[in-house]
């Protein structure tokens, strides 16, 4: 049999498990995050290139109301918060804490969810109205998508979190959950100038 | 050795097309107007460049892979040094290399960004305008006139007078098209919901075949046009008789052609000058006898030729939007006998 | 030290690791047991093995390039005369589309994820690729996208507008019927599976290499790969958008295409291209990560000029991004505009002529053994540069408003793709055979194989060239004669029929050598990478122990056998985390167990994709055993660690 190489290092006393960019799935999400991030910018090019094709902007139908995609924003932003909070207590393993931030966060998730069902009702268009509505729809769709894909996945960890199967990977797995609802409500701000403010300032 | 072969090849492949360059009614490289020369000239001086760099390429993968080298057993791993000397000189190679090759890009980058001026200054010297607007899969021709009823149509050709700039209109109904005449310019697409617009120009007289370069469906293959340059004299003739109505049928045979298609399907589509015939979904036919080809190309203009496509289109032409009429023979005749007489 | 790490408290007498402690032939027995993939069916259904599962992708993409390769064959038995009727206009509208797609999105980038998902990992010294199961759950994807839209080919409702399916042609007016639907899905299911293989690979290239394995000892193949991975992060979500708004434009009445409510036929070839140039660097880069690999190995010395190719790949790469309005330069887009790219176009010759002169350098200082890898390197020089140049020509507005849509543009991109991307390849299996089957490939039928190829490519592509410029259009089902365009399509098809009988010769030769072939050491090749270092083929566990990396070459740099670090668990999956740029010991990382999720997940995402072609509703319903199949993979599957249990 061969001999045992030369061994320059014992490594058992390393962690399996880290928070943050010693993680592969902190990477992953930002892997995930950078390419959803390119489809939200393409589409919003997508947007300014129909609209300099157009001659008024929206074309015959009224700007979407203010009132449910600024309340979004709103409760998007404030959401920011208890999301930093979670994060910070996930980091010190406090598992108390992390169950309270994840039900909050449950809670505020499906509440965007109303609200981003009540604003699909006040675009003032329909997707097949004109090139105006498609992109109008798809912009909104495409975040709306991705809230509930994220929601999903806080539902989910909450609920593991009250289960036999807590353990450290599951503290790094909030973590990189807030890190995604980061970036969720990132995009919502350029995309709400650009289905809100746009089309008034033009 | 190995790339002797490619050499070979070239060489066959350049004899090859040597003969069929100089004389093509279809070619690029044997151009028969301004933009289509300038065009040519370019490439071939991108072709002698860059030939040259490749016969380089070729050189030195010869040479490195086949100069005599040192024999004996070439130790591994960290015994196995790289020697300091020859890295510097690949080094500095390499750096002359780069050089090398951004001047030649700049170059030929600076020859193309002056023909492409040069070719796009004619449109201010235009004095005849042509609209095209191309549908699956043929082209409508519509000869603008500042005078309105001077404007006349015509499908599937071009007559141009030699040496006068003709503006193109590029319109599509349907898809997306592409006008191309390799003798005399570059293409330029016709998108649906655009106006593009081209200018070709003939220095010779001569007969050239332009042919839809975008892939535009079923038939794309069979969407060729005419385009003819001759005298200025012969143009203006030419135009003068398209723009008269219909010659009127003047024997038995042809009267009842006209009959005949004035009280069946081919009035769904198409026009006929001076008569009830008055549909755009089709060509023109007024003046169709005096056309090179047939059915955008597909089939020279022949009285056979024309009975053949009349009577089932869809065998010569399957797809193509005329559908069979179900003329009877003697019908079909006297048809025949009319449109034949459309001069 | 974290408190959360369970090894603090234990006692040591009870953790079984490798190490000085633990004999060799007892590491290798209970690594085996712990990496091993079960037995069977369900095992093969479940396997995270990124070893197998790169073989899967690699098989599967190479049945894909023979089934369209026969339809290319059928194409040029067509047009091999004028005015033939070997095939319908429809037929053929549906072959030449289907060949393409199939090559582009089938077999071409899948194989390049293929040769990544295999090798990286072994590469860069690491014993799985990260996310595992997303590795399988890609590749399941990837076959139903391709079976989906060959079973719609084989039934007569393949796409038949081109492989770049331009709109209005394929929009909802023109292309009645679910032909374009199945190929704009097909696009959605390759991409989702390239994008989650490009994560893992870069998460693999960044976290997972030895120790030692600082960023200026990463192999160029592994490079590329980083490179390329990158590249597919932020094109393929381009053809993704339009991809999705064609569908939508056909199935549920957007108008982004359409002129008449605001659309524009433009915006799709905007968004096509912004994706459809990157792709071909996408399928480039690896290549040259292949020639990188193969050259040293068989010239006999290092890479000369590492640093300037390692520079190339990544202006390669951000250049790619940046020259897509070439594809549209005859649509009557602004001269101004054309202008910049036509300089980008150019402007990219730059990074690849360097890496030609770099491999040039490297075979000139060598000692070369032409051995068949080295042939098709070489072959590779010959017939890409070639093609390169066309590009330069192409590259003009001028020169391009006479030859695009052309079959000089056919010329073109065959002589890049097939000499830039297929002959690396083929001397990449060469070269990688041993390594993933234990055997060698037979030397003689590979020079067989290479000659034919050369020949028949050359006879059959070039002569394309000068049909393109003596007026011959592209996709065109027949041509007339007398436009002296015959002698050369009969010359191009005979080339074809030489490269089929290639092909034949290289079938045959894989076929006899699995069974009859030379049995493969190690390290047949002398090679100096970190593959070469384990088993041929490599055990489930890729490395008994993580070797030390003290350079770019390992094996040549330490000729006397790698050092090792210890510690890491062999009763559980473990491997090992490095940091970014150094690459020094950071984490244990415990890697998935086999599982059928990700094969559950695939059905279910085929189910909605599939479904949505249909209706908009599947995309509500489908997204329902979606959910289920994701939350069955990622719920943890055994309690939290406990202490291992006390081995002998």
């Amino acid at each position: 049999m061969e001999r045992s190489p030369h061994f320059t290092a014992d490594l058992a006393h390393l962690p399996t498990s880290a928070h943050g960019p010693r993680s592969t799935t902190w990477w992953g999400t930002l892997g995930f995050i950078l390419i959803e991030a390119t489809a939200f910018a393409l589409a919003a090019a997508a947007y300014f290139y129909l609209m300099g094709q157009t001659e008024t902007w929206p074309p015959g139908q009224s700007p979407p109301d203010w009132l449910w995609g600024t309340v979004q924003l709103v409760l998007m932003l404030a959401s920011l918060w208890p999301n930093l909070w979670t994060d910070r207590v996930a980091h010190a393993d406090d598992l108390r804490r992390v169950r309270i931030g994840l039900v909050v966060m449950s809670a505020i998730g499906l509440l965007t969810l109303v609200v981003r069902a009540f604003e699909f009702g006040a675009l003032n268009c329909r997707w097949d109205d004109n090139a105006y509505g498609s992109i109008v729809w798809v912009l909104l769709g495409l975040h709306a998508t991705h809230l509930i894909t994220d929601v999903g996945d806080t539902l989910v960890l909450t609920v593991l979190m009250f289960t036999k199967h807590v353990e450290p990977r599951r503290f790094t797995d909030v973590t990189d959950n807030c890190v995604y609802w980061n970036f969720v409500v990132c995009a919502w701000v350029p995309l709400w100038a650009l289905l809100y403010v746009v089309p008034r300032l033009v | 050795m190995r790339a002797r072969a490619p050499m070979a090849l070239l060489c066959i492949g350049g004899l090859a097309g040597c003969e069929r360059v100089r004389h093509g009614v279809q070619s690029a490289l044997d151009p028969a107007g301004h933009q289509a020369g300038r065009i040519a000239d370019l490439w071939w001086l991108f072709l002698a460049v860059l030939a040259a760099v490749y016969a380089l390429v070729l050189i030195l993968l010869l040479v490195a892979a086949f100069r005599p080298r040192r024999r004996g057993r070439v130790p591994v791993g960290s015994a196995f040094p790289q020697e300091a000397p020859t890295e510097r000189r690949l080094t500095r190679v390499l750096v002359a290399w780069a050089v090398g090759t951004t001047a030649i890009i700049l170059t030929l980058t600076g020859f193309s960004y002056a023909v492409d001026r040069d070719i796009l200054s004619l449109g201010h010297r235009a004095e005849l305008t042509v609209e095209i607007t191309a549908k699956q899969w043929w082209w409508q021709v519509k000869y603008d006139d500042p005078v309105p009823n001077r404007s006349f149509e015509t499908a599937n050709e071009i007559r141009l007078p030699v040496g006068v700039p003709v503006r193109v209109i590029l319109k599509a109904q349907d898809v997306i098209h592409s006008f191309w005449v390799p003798n005399l310019h570059g293409k330029t697409d016709l998108i649906p919901g655009r106006v593009n617009e081209t200018v070709i120009v003939a220095n010779r007289e001569g007969r050239f075949r332009g042919q839809c370069a975008e892939f535009c469906g079923f038939q794309h293959a069979n969407m060729a046009l005419d385009v003819v340059a001759v005298p200025r004299a012969e143009f203006d003739a030419w135009r003068e008789s398209q723009l008269a109505p219909a010659v009127a049928p003047s024997d038995e045979q042809s009267q009842e052609g006209q009959r005949v298609f004035l009280t069946s399907a081919c009035v769904m589509c198409h026009t006929i000058r001076g008569t009830t015939a008055a549909s755009r979904v089709g060509p023109d036919l007024t003046h169709i006898a005096t056309r090179p080809s047939l059915a955008a190309g597909t089939l020279p203009y022949s009285k056979g030729n024309l009975a053949g496509w009349i009577a089932d289109p869809q065998r010569i032409k399957p797809g193509s939007q005329m559908p069979v009429t179900g003329l009877s023979a003697d019908q079909l005749q006297s048809v025949l006998a009319y449109l034949d007489g459309l001069k | 030290m974290s408190a959360r790490d369970t090894s603090a408290r234990d006692s040591a007498r009870f953790i079984r690791r490798d190490g000085p402690a633990l004999g060799e032939a007892e590491t290798h027995a209970r690594l085996e047991r712990t990496w091993a993939t079960p037995p069977g069916l369900w095992g093969w259904l479940s396997s995270v093995d990124h070893k197998q599962v790169g073989r899967r992708y690699i098989v599967t993409a190479f049945v894909f390039f023979l089934l369209a390769g026969l339809l290319a064959l059928a194409m040029r038995m067509q047009l091999a005369g004028p005015n033939q009727t070997l095939l319908t206009p429809d037929r053929y509208n549906q072959i030449f589309t289907m060949h393409g797609t199939t090559m582009m999105f089938l077999f071409a980038v899948p194989v390049m994820e293929a040769f990544a998902i295999y090798l990286v990992p072994l590469m860069v010294g690491t014993r799985a690729i990260a996310f595992p199961r997303l590795n399988a759950f890609s590749y399941w994807v990837y076959l139903a996208g391709g079976v989906m839209l060959w079973v719609a080919f084989i039934l007569n409702v393949g796409p038949d507008v081109g492989w770049f399916s331009y709109v209005p042609l394929a929009g909802p007016q023109f292309g009645p019927g679910k032909r374009t639907d199945f190929w704009a899905q097909m696009v959605t299911f390759t991409e989702v599976a390239a994008l989650a293989v490009a994560v893992e690979i870069i998460v693999t290239v960044l976290k997972q290499r030895a120790p030692g394995m600082s960023l200026n000892r990463i192999p160029l193949f592994v490079w590329g790969q980083l490179v390329t991975s990158s590249m597919v992060v932020f094109a393929m979500p381009a053809v993704m958008v339009s991809s999705s708004m064609l569908i939508m434009d056909r199935l549920i009445g957007t108008h982004f295409f359409n002129p008449a409510e605001g659309g524009d036929a433009l915006l799709w070839q905007h968004l096509f291209w912004f994706f459809g140039h990157p792709e071909v660097y996408i399928i480039f880069l690896p290549a040259t990560g292949f020639v990188s690999s193969i050259l040293p190995v068989f010239a006999r010395r290092p890479i000369f000029g590492y640093t300037a190719l390692v520079l190339a790949l990544f202006a390669t790469g951000f250049l790619g991004f940046g020259l897509w309005v070439h594809h549209m330069f005859v649509t009557g887009l602004p001269h101004l505009g054309n202008s910049f790219y036509t300089a980008a176009s150019m402007a990219i010759a730059i990074p690849s002529g360097i890496q030609i002169f770099c491999w040039l350098a490297t075979l000139w200082d060598g000692r070369p053994r032409f051995a068949t890898p080295l042939l098709f390197i070489i072959g590779f020089i010959v017939i890409f540069v070639l093609g390169g140049l066309s590009g330069i020509m192409l590259a003009s507005v001028p020169i391009d408003s006479q030859v695009h849509d052309t079959y000089f543009v056919v010329a073109h991109f065959h002589y890049v793709l097939i000499g830039g991307a297929v002959f690396p390849l083929f001397g990449a299996v060469y070269y990688w055979f041993p390594k993933f089957t234990g055997r060698m490939l037979s030397e003689r039928a590979g020079a067989w194989n290479f000659a034919l190829f050369f020949v028949g490519f050359n006879l059959a592509f070039f002569p394309m060239h000068i049909l393109g410029l003596i007026g011959m259009p592209r996709r065109i089902y027949s041509y007339p004669a007398g436009l002296g365009w015959d002698d050369l399509n009969l010359l191009a098809t005979a080339g074809a029929l030489i490269l089929a009988a290639g092909v034949l010769v290289f079938l045959g030769n894989v076929w006899h050598s699995l069974k009859y072939g030379l049995v493969a050491g190690d390290n047949p090749w002398g090679a100096g990478t970190l593959e070469w270092a384990t088993s041929s083929p490599p055990p489930s566990v890729n490395f008994v122990h993580i070797p030390v990396v003290t350079g770019r070459e390992p094996l040549w740099e330490e000729p006397n056998g790698l050092a090792a670090v210890s510690g890491l668990r062999v009763d559980q999956r473990e491997l090992l985390l490095t940091t970014v740029v150094d690459a020094e010991p950071d984490v244990r990382e415990p890697s998935p167990m086999p599982s059928i999720w990700p094969l559950l997940s695939a059905i279910a995402v085929t189910v909605l994709f599939i479904g949505s072609i249909f209706t908009p509703w599947a995309v509500v319903w489908g997204s329902i055993p979606l959910a289920v199949g994701l939350i069955g993979w990622f719920w943890p599957k055994s309690p939290p660690d406990t202490p291992e249990p006390v081995v002998e």
